[in-house]
This record gives C-alpha cells, sequence and structure tokens, in this order.
C-alpha cells in the first residue's frame, strides 16, 4: 500500500500553491485548501478524515476506493479532488449509519458478503452505483445483445458489472447473493 | 507524485492555447495519466481539466453517421441506443474494457491516447525506449508475453491496449483535432497511430498543442458486427487478442468484410489482407482459415507471445462463423 500522496497537511519541497476546492460530502459542503496532487481519496481520507473508503493498490486496479460522484461510482483514487469542484460526493458514511443502515448494508451484513471488511465500503457504493446502471439500462460486457435495454440481472451479469471490486477474501458468492436480494428487493 | 499547476479552462480554444506552455499537458478522466503520474513515468509540472469541457455529446450527423464529443466518458458511449443499435461493435469493444468504475470516468479521447501496459515501461528501473529514448529495449529477450506479433521493431514491441479503438478501426473511425491556432483537421484512426519504428516515444500523429474534439462514426458499414476478446482472466482485464468483425453476406457469399485485431501490435491493427481473403469468398470455415493465415503471414513471435499468432488465428475464425452465422 502507498502512502497518501500529501498526507495530513505536510508539505513537500516546490510543492505547488495550494487550491481551494469546495465539494459537497454527503451532504455537507466541505471547503478544503489542498495540494493539486491530493486524490479525491486522500481528501476523503486524509484531509476530512473519512476513513470508510479504503486505499487499496492507489492505482484504479482494485475498487476498494469507490465512491459516488453526481451519483455514479468512481474509483476515487484516480481522480483529483481539485477537478471535483462543487461536484456530489456520497462515501460509504453518506450511505448509512449503524443505528441507520442503507439497505444494501443490511443485506451484506446478513449475508455475511465479506470476511476481513477492506475492500466491503468499496463493494456497497459499488453495488449501489452498479444498480442504478441497470435500472438505466446500460449493457455490460455479460448482456448477450448489447441493443436490447432489458436486462435480467442474472448472477453472471452481477459478477460482471462487479468486476472493478477485488475481494482478497474471496467473499464473491455472499456478495453476490447480498447484491441479488436487494435487486429482487427493489431497493437501494 | 512531483509538484504541478492546476487550471481549467472553459472552453477547447482556452485549453488550446494553455497548453503550449512548455511542460503543460491536458487531464481528461485522470484514469491513464495520474497512474503514470504516480509512478514518475509522466511528469507533466502544469495540468490543464479538460474534464469539463462542453465536448460530452454524441450527435446524428446529416449522412447517417455519428459524432462522439471527445469527453463523451465511455459508459455513456456504450449505452447509447444509437451506439448500441447502428454501432453494436463498439458498444461491445467499450464494455469489454477495464471495469464499471473506469468507464464512467476514462473520456474518449483519453482512451484513444492511454499508453502501453508492457512492463517495463512501467518499471523505471528498466530501459525502455518508448519511456526514455535510447535506453533500449527491455521486452526484447525479456519477458514479452502480452507485446507485438506484427509491424513491431527492434526499437520497441509495445502493443495499443484500447479495446474501443480497435472496434473504431473497424468502424474506419475519423479523429477530430482542434490546434492553438484554432484550424481542425480529421484523421482516419488507422493514419493516426504509428508504428513504434526508431521512435516508439511518438504513438500518434498528434502535434504539440492538439486537443482531440470528437470522433467522426461514418454511417455504419453493412452486416454484422461482433467484438471479441481473449484475455488472462474473464473480467477487468486487458486483452491478449481481441477481433472486431464487420461481415455482410448475400446468398452464402461474402460480400462486404472488417476485420481489426488489438493485443497485437503497436496500434489498432486492421487487417487489409484478411478482407481482401473474405470478399467474394463463400461465407464458410475454409474461407475464413485463409483470411487468418493471410492476416498473420508476416507475424512474428518474441518467445513468450508465439501462442499469440495461433490465437489470432483462431480468435479471427470463431469471430467471422460466428458474425456470417447471424448476417
Ligand atoms: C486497472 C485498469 C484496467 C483497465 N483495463 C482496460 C481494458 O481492459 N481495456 C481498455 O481499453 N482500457 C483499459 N484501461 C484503460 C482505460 O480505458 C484508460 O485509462 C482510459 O480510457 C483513459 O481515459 P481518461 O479520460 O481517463 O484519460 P487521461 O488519463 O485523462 O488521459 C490519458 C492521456 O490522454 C491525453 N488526453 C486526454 N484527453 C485528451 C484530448 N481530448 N485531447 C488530447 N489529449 C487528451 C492526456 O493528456 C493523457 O496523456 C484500464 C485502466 C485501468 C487503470
Ligand atoms: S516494448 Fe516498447 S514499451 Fe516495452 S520496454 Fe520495449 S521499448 Fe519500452
Ligand atoms: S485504491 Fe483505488 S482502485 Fe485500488
Ligand atoms: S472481505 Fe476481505 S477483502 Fe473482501
Amino acid at each position: 500500500m502507498s502512502e497518501p500522496d500529501t498526507g495530513g497537511g505536510e508539505r513537500q519541497a516546490g510543492a505547488a500553491p495550494l487550491s481551494a476546492v469546495e465539494l459537497r460530502v454527503n451532504d455537507q459542503v466541505r471547503r478544503l485548501e489542498l495540494d493539486p496532487r491530493t486524490s479525491l481519496l486522500d481528501a476523503l481520507r486524509e484531509h476530512l478524515r473519512l476513513s470508510g473508503t479504503k486505499k487499496g493498490c492507489d492505482h484504479g486496479q482494485c475498487g476498494a476506493c469507490t465512491v459516488l460522484v453526481n451519483g455514479r461510482r468512481i474509483n476515487s483514487c484516480l481522480t483529483l479532488a481539485v477537478m471535483h469542484e462543487g461536484d456530489e460526493v456520497v462515501t460509504i458514511e453518506g450511505l448509512g449509519a449503524p443505528d441507520d443502515l442503507h439497505p444494501m448494508q443490511r443485506a451484506f451484513v446478513e449475508c455475511d458478503g465479506f470476511q476481513c471488511g477492506y475492500c466491503t465500503p468499496g463493494q456497497i457504493c459499488s453495488a449501489v452505483g452498479m444498480l442504478a446502471e441497470v435500472r438505466a439500462g446500460s449493457p455490460s460486457h455479460a448482456t448477450a445483445e448489447v441493443a436490447s435495454s432489458r436486462i435480467s440481472l442474472t448472477d453472471e451479469e452481477i459478477r460482471e458489472r462487479m468486476s472493478g471490486n477485488i475481494c482478497r477474501c474471496a467473499a464473491y458468492p455472499n456478495i453476490v447473493a447480498a447484491i441479488r436480494g436487494i435487486a429482487e428487493g427493489g431497493a437501494a | 507524485m512531483r509538484p504541478f499547476t492546476y487550471e481549467r479552462p472553459t472552453d477547447a480554444r482556452t485549453a488550446v492555447s494553455a497548453v503550449s506552455r512548455s511542460g503543460a499537458k491536458f487531464i481528461s478522466g485522470g484514469t491513464n495519466l495520474l497512474d503514470l503520474m504516480k509512478l514518475d513515468i509522466e511528469h507533466p509540472s502544469h495540468l490543464i481539466d479538460i474534464s469539463r469541457l462542453p465536448m460530452r455529446d454524441i450527435e446524428e450527423l446529416p449522412d447517417g453517421g455519428l459524432r462522439i464529443g471527445a469527453q463523451a466518458v465511455n459508459s455513456d458511449v456504450a449505452a447509447d441506443d444509437r451506439v448500441r443499435t447502428r454501432y453494436p461493435v463498439l458498444s461491445q469493444a467499450l464494455v469489454s474494457g477495464a471495469s464499471g468504475q473506469l468507464r464512467n470516468k476514462a473520456s474518449t479521447g483519453g482512451n484513444l491516447l492511454q499508453r502501453t501496459r508492457c512492463p517495463y515501461f512501467y518499471d523505471t528501473a528498466a530501459g525502455c525506449n518508448k519511456r526514455d529514448p535510447g535506453s533500449g529495449c527491455s521486452a526484447i529477450g525479456g519477458f514479452n508475453r502480452i507485446h507485438a506479433v506484427l509491424g513491431a521493431s527492434d526499437a520497441c514491441i509495445a502493443t495499443h491496449p484500447s479495446d474501443m479503438a480497435v472496434a473504431m478501426t473497424a468502424l474506419e473511425a475519423e479523429i477530430e483535432l482542434l490546434d492553438a491556432e484554432g484550424s481542425v483537421r480529421r484523421v482516419v484512426i488507422t493514419d493516426f497511430y504509428r508504428l513504434p519504428g526508431d521512435t516508439p516515444h511518438l504513438e500518434t500523429v498528434l502535434r504539440p498543442g492538439e486537443l482531440i474534439t470528437g470522433v467522426i462514426l461514418p454511417p455504419p458499414p453493412p452486416g454484422r458486427q461482433l467484438y471479441r476478446k481473449v484475455r488472462d482472466r474473464a473480467s477487468y482485464e486487458f486483452a491478449l487478442v481481441s477481433v472486431a468483425a464487420v461481415v455482410s453476406t448475400e446468398r452464402g457469399m461474402i460480400s462486404e468484410a472488417r476485420v481489426a485485431f488489438g493485443g497485437v501490435a503497436h496500434k489498432p491493427w486492421r487487417s487489409f489482407e484478411a478482407e481482401a481473403a473474405l470478399i467474394g469468398r463463400p461465407a464458410e470455415m475454409a474461407t475464413y482459415r485463409d483470411a487468418a493465415r493471410a492476416a498473420m503471414r508476416d507475424a512474428v513471435g518474441q518467445g513468450h507471445n508465439d501462442f499469440k499468432i495461433e490465437l489470432a488465428r483462431r480468435t479471427l475464425c470463431r469471430t467471422l462463423a460466428q458474425a456470417a452465422r447471424s448476417s
């Protein structure tokens, strides 16, 4: 795991001037002064102390850092915080709280959709974004006819659409079960 | 990561004049550039954020084609109804690439310009003519399982990793470019990418400071379109070999054909040789085998990647058979 580029305000020699950025994170306006190098992930974790979003690879290869930006799932490690001026960011902390879980969080608990839990915030944010994509009729590599906008969310579809989230504990069968339950229940 | 300054212009003209500054670079989705900046392979001193330029639309053209704005993200292009019905090979190629999260960020322009996945290009301790011209090619004689079998040189045997660009090659797309003087030019995608030759650090004919503003798709060619990607895992993995094919048949004979390969060369590889071997011949396996042989006639393996030559032939045969069956 790599270190944060510009952790907790520490400044490196020759650093560029700080840039002001305003984000809307979990329904709150947050104003930050950041080194332009700060990834959205580091801004969330190191500057806003929202450590629910995890850093796995820091290179777009694992999905642990997945958050929702303007309703769409992205990898927060491969984008700069300054590029998100005015954007609406939802992290795992914004989806639900321990005493008020989001249906997808509850489904992961009920289905045992994790072991160590490190990939889980990314899995849950990704699953919420993924179901919105399905509702919008977006095709996937598992969709036999890309031209058809009717998608039946088979396990194969769920696995393909969730392939951007790696789980080192291989909790996949239960992750798929949790998502299937929510998709069939129509919530989330 | 090295320090840089950042600006976000609001129109394309300002963006192209800003990029004339030394060390300046455009950033779009950032999914390739930031990855490379973290590893000190790219080190711009100034970033021009083009992600909010008004170039996200997909528009109908009077001739029946489509114009895809350079900022249209991969997932939006893949999900566009006109692309899905008229250019399904492009939708298929897009959804076979990267992950849902990455496709929500990756732009059309950035996807075209993404850099190779050669492991030595990523390893700053290794010689690499593409990263550091004149330092040699560590892949020749090294681990070269993912490398090129067509059009490579003694200086570089890297492949271009894009799936999208392979489909666009079969569709004869044109890339629309804007320069600092405000003039616009279009380049057919087969002429847009270069072979490595002695200058593998030059990957396209893009001139310094030019901005990709869009991609023009000519009216769809007749016939059935298909993209097939072969890789080491079922998803979230680059192609070892891929094929984009368009096949039209009349009374059992192939009347028109387009063939492009991914994963085999420094650029998406249009195989005019395969097309010539298909047109006017019966739509049957013997024809596909001839086309596959023609496509790989000049192929040269580097050792670990020898298997790609046979894999490319078989992938082409299977793709053609499937496309012809349903055309
Ligand atoms: C883990 C992982 C897996 C992946 N798997 C695949 C895969 O299977 N198939 C595949 O095809 N791709 C894959 N990709 C690559 C992905 O598709 C690219 O990273 C993405 O398309 C790049 O687009 P971007 O907008 O983020 O570009 P950026 O990173 O913003 O830019 C890339 C380059 O293009 C330049 N640029 C961007 N836009 C313009 C423009 N309009 N005009 C001029 N220059 C411009 C930038 O200056 C930069 O040099 C993968 C990436 C990752 C991280
Ligand atoms: S194949 Fe090209 S990119 Fe890879 S090491 Fe050789 S010169 Fe560098
Ligand atoms: S930490 Fe962002 S994808 Fe791994
Ligand atoms: S639960 Fe441990 S990595 Fe997924």
